[in-house]
C-alpha cells in the first residue's frame, strides 16, 4: 500500500529513448505490476495541471514491481513528458490497469501485428499467447532500421518475428499488412490475428484478414478523460451499437469496428492540440522552464 | 420560557439573501447565491415555529435535527448549531447547497403551508460555512476497535459511510479512481454551485476523523472487492461507486464530435479545470449549445456553457417545466441567466456539418398524455411538428446507466439493470460487502447517496458487532424495545468533542 500513498506520485525508475520521438518509461507500481494483464491500459497525468491521457501498458514486471510505457511524443503532454520525465522524477497520477484484459487462451496459431506505437503494446499480448501455448508470429513495423526496438524481446518469446520497414532498410520493405499477408500465406491455419497501431493500420489489417475470415482483434485508443466509463468520450461504433472503449474494450472485433468514425473522433481536439503544442514549443524556445 | 411562536408572530417574508446579478455571474464561476450574514441567519432562524413534532426532520434523508440546530442559530450559538447538525450530517456546507430542499425538509415545513417555508438549506449552509471559516470540526474520542473498513468511491455515499465508520473507531480507507477525492461533488457540480474549496474542507474534516483517502486506485482492476476481504485484511467493504456510464439517445448523429455527455463536459470543466488558464485539458465550446434533459446535471451543463462564452444555450426537454427533475432554484437560476427553454420538445436526429461536427438538430414537439409508471404524464409526439434547429454543440444529460466495472471484476450479484443488488440493510450478495448510492439505485441526489452511506454504515457496524457505548447529546428518553440492547434507530455511536 505504501506506494499508493506516496504523496510525490509515481516514480520513474528507468527511461530509454528509441528515437527522437519514441521513449520508454518504467514506473514503480508494485500493485499494478501484479494486477496488469495483456491488453490493459493506464491513465497518466504528468503534473497537477496536466490532462489525463490513456497509454497502453507495454510491459509489466511483477518481480521488479514496475510497469512500462512506450510513448510517442505527438502532442503537448507527450512532448513535455519527453522533456521532463527522467529517472527519479514522478508522475502526478497513474491509474490502472484499466479495461478488459485480452481474451487469451485456446488459440492454436496467432499472428501479433504491431505498427509504430503499437509495437510496444503488442509485446505483452505476444508473450501471453505464447505462455498460453499458441504458436506466435510477430509482425512489427517501423519506418526505418534505426527506429527498430525490442526485436530481441520479440525473438525471445515468439516462434517467428517478421520485421517490416517503410524503406526496406531491414526486413520486408512495406507496411505491416505485407508482413501479415506473408504470415497468413505461410500458415493458412492461423486462428487469430491481433493488431495494434494507428487506426489506419488496424483498418488495413482488418481488411487483410476479412477475406480469410480469420478472427481479428484490435485495441482501440480513442480520446478519454476518466477511463472508468464515466464520461463516454471514448465511445466507438462496433457493429450496430455504441461501446465505451475504456470499460467495454479496449479490445474489439476488428471486423465490426467503424474505423472511419474512430479516425474522425480522434481529431476532435486537433486544432486545440496543435495550438497547445505550438505554444509549448515556443515557450521552450524562449528558454523558459516548461510550465510547472 | 418565551411565548410559543405561531405562524402569526413570525416574520412573514424569508430573510433576503444576496445573489450575484445574472448579467455579472454568467461571466464567472463564483457562487451564485451568497451566504447569509449572521443577522440574516438569525432573522430567518426566528421564522421556525419549533413544532413539537417537526415534519422537517423526517423529510431529511439523514434525519438532521433541524429544529434543534435552528434554535441554536436563533440563540446565536453557532458552534452549538454545528454540533447538532454534525451528529447526523458531516457535510453541512455541501448539503446546504445541493440538496433539493423543496422536496425534503423545506417541502415538509409547516410554515410553508401559509408562507414561504423556513430557508433550512441556506441556514444549514450558513452553519457549514461558518464552521469551515472558523476551523471547527468534531472529532470523536474513541478507542480504535481494530476493524479495517474499505470504502470504494469517495463521493457523497462513500464520504458519509466513511465518517460513521471512523467515528465508530474503525480504521477507514477510501479508494478513489480519479486523482482527487470527492466524486460527483468534485467532477460534477460546478464551482458556482459548490466550490471545490468546500469539498476540500469537508474532506479535511474526514481526514481529521482518521479517514485515509487513496486516489488513483480503480478498485476492481487494481485489486478486486474479493481481494479486499480475502487478502488485504478489510473486515467490511462499502461500494459507493456512483452510476457512471452516461446514456446517449440512440438517434442518428449521436457519435458526432460536437456531441458529448454532460459528465464529460462537467469533468473537463470542474475537475480538470479546463476553464482555467494553464491547465492542459481541452474543452469543447460551442457558440450555440443545445443541452438535452432538464435535471440538475442538465442545468449545471447549461450554466457552465454560458459561463464558457456560448452565445446561446438551449434546453431541450420532452416534458414540461412542471415535470423537470431539477431543483426549482436551479431552473430559476438558469432562466435568469438567459437559457432558452424548449419544453415539450424531443430531439429526433443530430445533423452532421460534413466535417464530423454538428450543424444542428431535428426536433419534434411533444404533448403530455396519460401518466406513466413514474406517475408523470407521458410525453407523446405531435405528428408533423418536426423542425430543424441550428446548434454546434450538443450536450446529452439524460441520465446514466450502471457502471460495469465492479460487476465485471467480482462475483457480486447485480440486478437486471446491472446495478448492485442489495437487501434493505444495503448488504450485497458478498459477506461483509455493502453498497449504496447511485450504483444501487441509479442516478439520484447527493443527500440520498449520503443517506445510503449512513444506512450501510449502520448495517456494517451491526455486522462487525460494534455497539454504541455513549450517545451524543444525551437523549432524555432512552430507546425502547431495543433488540438485545441494540437500537437500530440510534444514529450515532460516539460522543463528540470540540477541537
Amino acid at each position: 500500500m505504501s506506494s499508493l500513498l506516496d504523496s510525490r506520485g509515481f516514480e520513474i525508475v528507468a527511461r530509454q529513448d528509441f528515437s527522437d520521438v519514441t521513449y520508454l518509461l518504467e514506473v514503480r507500481h508494485p500493485l499494478m505490476a501484479k494486477a496488469a494483464r495483456a491488453g490493459q491500459f493506464v491513465i497518466v497525468m504528468l503534473d497537477d495541471h496536466g490532462e489525463r491521457i490513456p497509454l497502453t501498458i507495454a510491459d509489466f514486471d511483477r518481480e521488479r514491481g514496475t510497469i512500462t510505457l512506450v510513448i510517442q511524443a505527438v502532442g503537448k503532454t507527450t512532448r513535455e513528458m519527453q522533456d521532463v520525465c527522467r529517472v527519479g522524477t514522478f508522475l502526478h497520477a497513474l491509474a490502472g490497469p484499466m479495461g478488459e484484459p485480452s481474451h487469451i487462451g485456446g488459440q492454436h496459431r496467432v499472428v501479433c501485428v504491431g505498427g509504430g506505437l503499437g509495437v510496444a503494446p503488442i509485446f505483452p499480448q505476444a508473450r501471453a499467447y505464447k505462455e498460453a501455448g499458441a504458436h506466435v508470429t510477430a509482425v512489427v513495423g517501423f519506418r526505418t532500421k534505426d527506429l527498430v526496438f525490442w526485436e530481441d524481446k520479440f525473438r525471445a518469446c515468439c516462434d517467428e518475428v517478421i520485421v517490416c520497414t517503410d524503406d526496406g532498410s531491414v526486413g520486408i520493405k512495406g507496411n505491416v499488412t505485407e508482413g501479415l499477408r506473408q504470415a497468413i500465406a505461410a500458415h493458412p491455419d492461423v486462428d487469430e490475428v491481433v493488431a495494434i497501431g494507428p487506426p489506419i493500420m488496424m483498418k488495413a489489417c482488418a481488411e487483410t484478414t476479412r477475406p480469410h475470415k480469420i478472427k481479428t482483434v484490435v485495441s482501440l485508443n480513442p480520446i478519454m478523460v476518466d477511463g472508468t466509463g464515466m464520461c463516454g468520450g471514448c465511445r466507438v461504433k462496433i457493429g450496430d451499437g455504441i461501446k465505451f472503449a475504456c470499460v467495454d474494450g479496449p479490445d474489439f472485433d476488428a471486423h465490426q469496428v467503424d474505423f472511419d468514425d474512430l479516425m474522425v473522433r480522434l481529431k476532435r481536439f486537433a486544432a486545440t492540440e496543435k495550438a497547445a503544442l505550438a505554444k509549448y514549443e515556443e515557450s521552450c524556445r524562449m528558454g523558459r522552464e516548461p510550465a510547472a | 420560557m418565551a411565548k410559543r411562536k405561531t405562524i402569526r408572530t413570525i416574520p412573514r417574508e424569508r430573510a433576503e439573501v444576496g445573489e450575484q446579478d445574472p448579467q455579472v455571474r454568467v461571466q464567472n464561476f463564483y457562487e451564485v447565491t451568497l451566504r447569509f450574514t449572521p443577522e440574516q441567519a438569525e432573522l430567518e432562524a426566528s421564522r421556525c415555529i419549533e413544532c413539537p413534532r417537526p415534519a422537517c426532520t423526517p423529510g431529511c434523508p439523514v434525519g438532521v435535527d433541524i429544529k434543534g440546530f435552528i434554535a441554536k442559530i436563533a440563540a446565536n450559538d453557532l458552534r452549538g448549531a454545528y454540533d447538532v447538525i454534525t451528529q447526523t450530517n458531516l457535510l453541512p456546507a455541501v448539503c446546504g447547497r445541493v440538496c433539493p430542499q423543496e422536496n425534503q425538509c423545506e417541502g415538509a415545513c409547516v410554515v410553508g403551508n401559509q408562507l414561504a417555508p423556513v430557508a433550512i438549506g441556506r441556514l444549514e449552509r450558513f452553519v457549514g460555512d461558518t464552521a469551515i471559516a472558523q476551523g471547527w470540526s468534531n472529532v470523536p474520542y474513541i478507542e480504535p476497535n481494530g476493524f479495517k473498513v474499505g470504502i470504494v468511491g469517495s463521493g457523497p455515499a462513500g464520504m458519509a459511510c466513511a465518517a460513521d465508520m471512523a467515528k465508530a473507531g474503525c480504521d477507514v480507507t477510501v479508494f478513489e479512481a480519479f486523482h482527487l477525492p470527492g466524486g460527483v461533488l468534485r467532477y460534477g457540480i460546478p464551482d458556482f454551485r459548490l466550490p471545490n474549496s468546500v469539498v476540500d474542507a469537508e474532506i479535511r474534516n474526514l481526514e481529521k476523523l482518521g479517514v485515509k483517502f487513496v486516489c488513483n486506485t480503480l478498485v476492481g482492476r487494481l485489486f478486486t472487492i474479493e481481494q479486499m476481504i480475502e487478502e488485504m485484511g478489510f473486515h467490511a467493504v462499502f461500494v459507493g461507486t456512483g452510476a457512471g456510464y452516461p446514456s446517449f439517445m440512440g438517434i442518428p448523429g449521436d457519435s458526432l464530435n460536437g456531441v458529448l455527455s454532460a459528465n464529460e463536459l462537467l469533468t473537463r470543466c470542474n475537475m480538470m479545470q479546463a476553464k482555467d488558464e494553464g491547465f492542459d485539458t481541452p474543452l469543447p465550446i460551442g457558440a450555440k449549445v443545445a443541452v438535452i434533459g432538464a435535471g440538475n446535471t442538465a442545468m449545471d451543463a447549461m450554466r457552465v456553457c454560458k459561463r464558457l462564452g456560448a452565445e446561446e444555450v438551449h434546453c431541450i426537454y420532452r416534458r414540461s417545466r412542471n415535470e423537470a427533475p431539477a431543483r426549482i432554484e436551479e431552473v430559476h437560476h438558469a432562466e435568469q441567466e438567459g437559457i432558452a427553454f424548449h419544453w415539450l420538445t424531443a430531439p429526433v436526429a443530430i445533423l452532421d456539418d460534413g466535417k464530423g461536427g454538428v450543424r444542428g438538430m431535428r426536433c419534434i414537439k411533444m404533448e403530455l398524455g396519460e401518466p406513466d409508471a413514474s406517475g408523470r404524464r407521458k410525453p407523446v409526439t405531435v405528428k408533423g411538428s418536426e423542425y430543424e434547429f441550428a446548434c454546434d454543440l450538443v450536450v446529452v444529460a439524460i441520465g446514466t446507466n450502471a457502471n460495469p466495472i465492479i460487476g465485471q471484476t467480482s462475483k457480486i450479484a447485480l440486478d437486471k439493470r446491472g446495478y448492485i443488488a442489495t437487501d434493505a440493510d444495503l448488504a450485497t450478495s458478498l459477506a461483509g460487502v455493502y453498497a449504496g448510492g447511485d450504483i444501487v439505485t441509479g442516478a439520484a441526489t447527493v443527500i440520498k447517496a449520503m443517506g445510503a452511506g449512513r444506512t450501510a454504515a449502520r448495517s456494517m457496524k451491526k455486522y462487525l458487532g460494534l455497539r454504541d457505548t455513549e450517545t451524543v447529546y444525551a437523549d432524555p428518553t432512552p430507546p425502547e424495545a431495543a433488540l438485545f440492547g441494540f437500537d437500530p434507530a440510534e444514529h450515532n455511536f460516539v460522543r463528540v468533542k470540540a477541537v
